[in-house]
């Protein structure tokens, strides 16, 4: 049992792990695509330009965080992806149609930038489907942890709109493009360390959806205690104070640091900021994949299952780590 | 149509969008890194360009499948969650292999496409070794997932429950050997084609260009080896096939009754409810000695088997008749060339070849899309052969034809823009301007001058 309890734990928390690298990682892709559209001033062809050579290297690498989390998903709790995927159909088609069109606009611009009408087009769509996507991804985990889709017996009891409906989920939906843009922006300073005049754009663009990030986080508090009290009620627990002010102090750190242009400073303090939201979110919601009914317990694989997952994870990670560690050394060091 | 064939179609239509860009992920890696590494041997700055415009060439079609490989793997569970919920515990190893070998691709890609000029020219050029061997991984890993649903092994069902899972034992499934070994090389074959098509063109408007002979070179090099041998693993996987799933190799064949002596049936109408096939062509005994090595051994037929678990004959049928006369064609042209090749040691660019290779270029993807309608439609009406049924496992969402004509238009318009924008980029004759930034000695930081 305490076998099975530990291989169990060790999935999930991979699972929550990818999950926030994908949002540190992808997250700021996507919050780049958004200020390529939002790109304005003197300088907005720059920006883009400077936006598309952060990411080009590296966003389908980053990219491949959320297949692991989906593999993981789907061969650890099998009942729960089903689940998943029939209560939160729409929204996660909506997402897919929005990753394809990101990752295909942005490798067709890369390559077809022969005037700027066509590039512009591919602009608009490749920054388009970066403000939908974190939307509609933030909607399916407010929907998971709203705790108003139902399962029975494997079945979702609560139709196709349940849960990722709610304004609760709405303003999940909207805090997740908060967190991205603030994530990207507080990237670009560092990227942007050639161009003073750049890298100002981007330290105002942190600054600003920085602050405009407390609101948002407000509002989906105050929006769980009356749409997720299950999720609300896990908040008030003893850690939960810690956390938020680890959160904060990390929110804070980040924004002084852009104040004082401290900026590979402001880029950890902003991921850990992003880390701690995600961390605690999930140990919100543990042990509930889909609140309340589908649990880490109730529907985990079979423990043989289990066993050789972890260990294809740690062979997966003996490649992986030192690949990944090189593509960043290459292109993202000082 | 109901919902169930909205999403049948659906998963089809992504699946036959995303093969494409699958195999080709495979095939491109390698072609480009066989002409990084002639470079680096020879020092011909002609095959540094070409590699470059193989790895821009790689660079677009990996993203599409990338974006649309991701779909798939949801689309397992939009559309069949039933399939997962029972299928998720057995088979999602190979899934999770597969994720860090694409892992391993995307990043050395990263590295590969915008590294020129920042890491050693050896290393640049293990990355493009990297990139080749992982991508064809992921193929496996992926293949041997759909190995599983037409061979399920490793797990005993026990009162309707799933019970003794061993996901080794469903890895290494007695279809995933053939499977795998077929789809791989197809890669190679319709890539090598493919690219061989592109460049003869351009010899033939051009003899004289070093650069389209030395890329038609490497790509029929390509071609020409991969396809002896996948005709050779075709034998092999209609045999397996013969022994594993009957009902399958009967509906491949448009074989009804059971007999000695089966004669092989080319194209043809099938009637399933007279049971015979009309206007088509037989070949005496062939079948049986192709299913068994005996010209007088017994083929079992669909008669055997109730009539709710045939497969549409016709269409698996003629889709195994396309595949394999694809293949032939394809044989006959690589034997041709390797003659010619024989007789004068140098590039066969003997016109009418040229020709020939122009309009095969198509042949190696109709094969693999054919190919894929075997297997899987050849499946039905199982999900998991003989355990589930397909239509158990579809999702209870209405409406499906919306995501449907959704993802349908999607692809269509990005296949136009493709083919619009590979038209541009690949195509393009490789312009004066380019050879000399090339030849140009390097300047600034690395060893390759940067060609963008």
């Amino acid at each position: 049992m305490l076998i099975e309890f530990s291989l169990n734990l060790i999935i999930a928390t991979v699972i929550v792990i990818a999950l926030i690298l994908y949002a540190l990682l992808a997250g700021a892709d996507f919050g780049g695509g958004m200020w390529d559209l939002l790109a304005w001033g003197p300088r907005a062809r720059q920006q883009r330009e400077a936006i598309a050579d952060a990411i080009g290297p590296v966003w389908e690498a980053n990219h491949v965080w959320l297949i692991l989390v989906i593999v993981l998903l789907f061969t650890a709790y099998p009942p729960a992806f089903a689940a998943i995927m029939t209560a939160l159909h729409i929204p996660i088609t909506i997402v897919l149609i929005g990753i394809v069109l990101r990752g295909s606009a942005f490798v067709f611009r890369k390559y077809d930038a022969q005037d700027d009408a066509t590039h512009r087009r591919w602009s608009t769509v490749f920054s388009i489907a970066s403000f939908l996507t974190p939307l509609f991804l933030g909607m399916t985990l407010g929907g998971l942890a709203s705790g108003a889709i139902r399962v029975q017996d494997g079945l979702v009891t609560t139709g196709f709109l349940a849960g990722w409906t709610s304004a609760f989920a709405i303003a999940c939906g909207l805090f997740a493009q908060g967190l991205f843009a603030f994530l990207a922006a507080a990237y670009m300073t560092v990227e942007t360390a050639a161009d003073p005049t750049l890298q100002a754009d981007f330290r105002w663009r942190a600054l600003f959806s920085g602050l405009s990030l407390a609101p948002a986080a407000a509002l989906v508090f105050g929006l769980a205690w009356r749409e997720a009290p299950l999720l609300f009620a896990e908040l008030t627990d003893w850690w939960a104070p810690w956390l938020l002010v680890a959160t904060s102090v990390a929110a804070l750190a980040a924004l002084a640091a852009l104040w004082w242009r401290q900026f590979q400073l402001a880029r950890v303090a902003a991921a850990l900021q992003v880390a701690l939201i995600l961390g605690g979110w999930a140990l919100a919601q543990y042990p509930a994949l889909i609140v309340p009914d589908l649990t880490i317990e109730n529907s985990v694989a079979p423990l043989y299952t289990l066993r050789l997952l972890v260990i294809t994870l740690a062979a997966g990670a003996i490649v992986l780590l030192p690949s990944l560690g090189y593509l960043y050394y290459i292109f993202k060091r000082p | 149509m109901n919902d169930f064939l909205f999403a049948r179609s659906q998963m089809a239509m992504s699946l036959a969008f995303h093969i494409i860009f699958a195999a080709l992920g495979i095939g491109l890696p390698l072609l480009m890194a066989l002409a990084e590494g002639a470079y680096l041997r020879t020092k011909n700055p002609v095959y540094l360009d070409l590699s470059k415009r193989w790895a821009k060439g790689t660079a677009i079609l990996f993203a599409v499948g990338a974006v649309s490989g991701t779909v798939l793997s949801f689309e397992l569970g939009l559309l069949w969650p039933g399939f997962m919920e029972y299928a998720g515990a057995i088979i999602g190893m190979p899934f999770s292999l597969e994720g860090f070998a694409f892992f391993t691709e995307a990043i050395f890609l990263g590295i590969y496409l915008y590294g020129w000029d920042r890491i050693s020219p050896l290393a640049h050029w293990i990355s493009g070794v990297l990139v080749a061997i992982s991508g064809m991984l992921s193929g496996v890993f992926v293949v041997t997932a759909n190995a599983w649903m037409n061979a399920p092994t490793g797990f005993d069902i026990v009162d309707g429950k799933v019970v003794n899972i061993d996901p080794i034992a469903a890895m290494l499934n007695p279809a995933s050997f053939h499977e795998v070994l077929h789809m791989t090389l197809a890669a190679y074959v319709a890539t090598g084609f493919a690219v061989a098509a592109v460049h003869a063109w351009f010899v033939l408007k051009d003899p004289t260009s070093h650069f389209h002979r030395r890329a038609l070179g490497i790509a029929l090099l390509m071609a020409t080896i991969s396809i002896p041998l996948q005709i050779l693993s075709g034998d092999h996987s209609a045999k397996r096939v013969a022994e594993l799933q009957p009902a399958k190799f009967a509906a491949m064949e448009s074989h009804y009754q059971t007999e000695a002596g089966a004669p092989i049936i080319l194209g043809g109408i099938a009637n399933d409810d007279a049971m015979r096939v009309d206007y088509a062509i037989k070949i005496p005994y062939a079948l049986s000695f192709l299913a068994y090595n005996d010209p007088f051994a017994e083929v079992t037929g669909l008669a055997e088997f109730p009539r709710d678990e045939w497969p549409n004959s016709n269409i698996v049928h003629w889709a195994f008749d396309i595949m394999v006369g694809s293949g032939m064609v394809m044989l006959a042209l690589a034997l041709w060339a390797g003659w010619l090749w024989w007789r004068t040691r140098r590039l066969p660019d003997h016109q009418w070849l040229l020709w020939a290779l122009v309009f095969a270029g198509p042949l190696g993807f109709i094969a693999i899309e054919a190919g894929w309608v075997v297997t899987e439609v050849g499946r039905q009406p199982w999900i998991i052969y003989g355990v589930m049924r397909t239509a158990e496992a579809v999702t209870p969402i209405p409406g499906l034809v919306v995501p449907f004509v959704t993802f349908t238009l999607l692809y269509l318009v990005l296949s136009i823009v493709l083919v619009f924008l590979l038209r541009r980029q690949f195509l393009e004759t490789a312009t004066p301007a380019d050879l000399e930034t090339v030849t140009a000695p390097p300047s600034g930081k690395g060893v390759y001058p940067d060609a963008d």
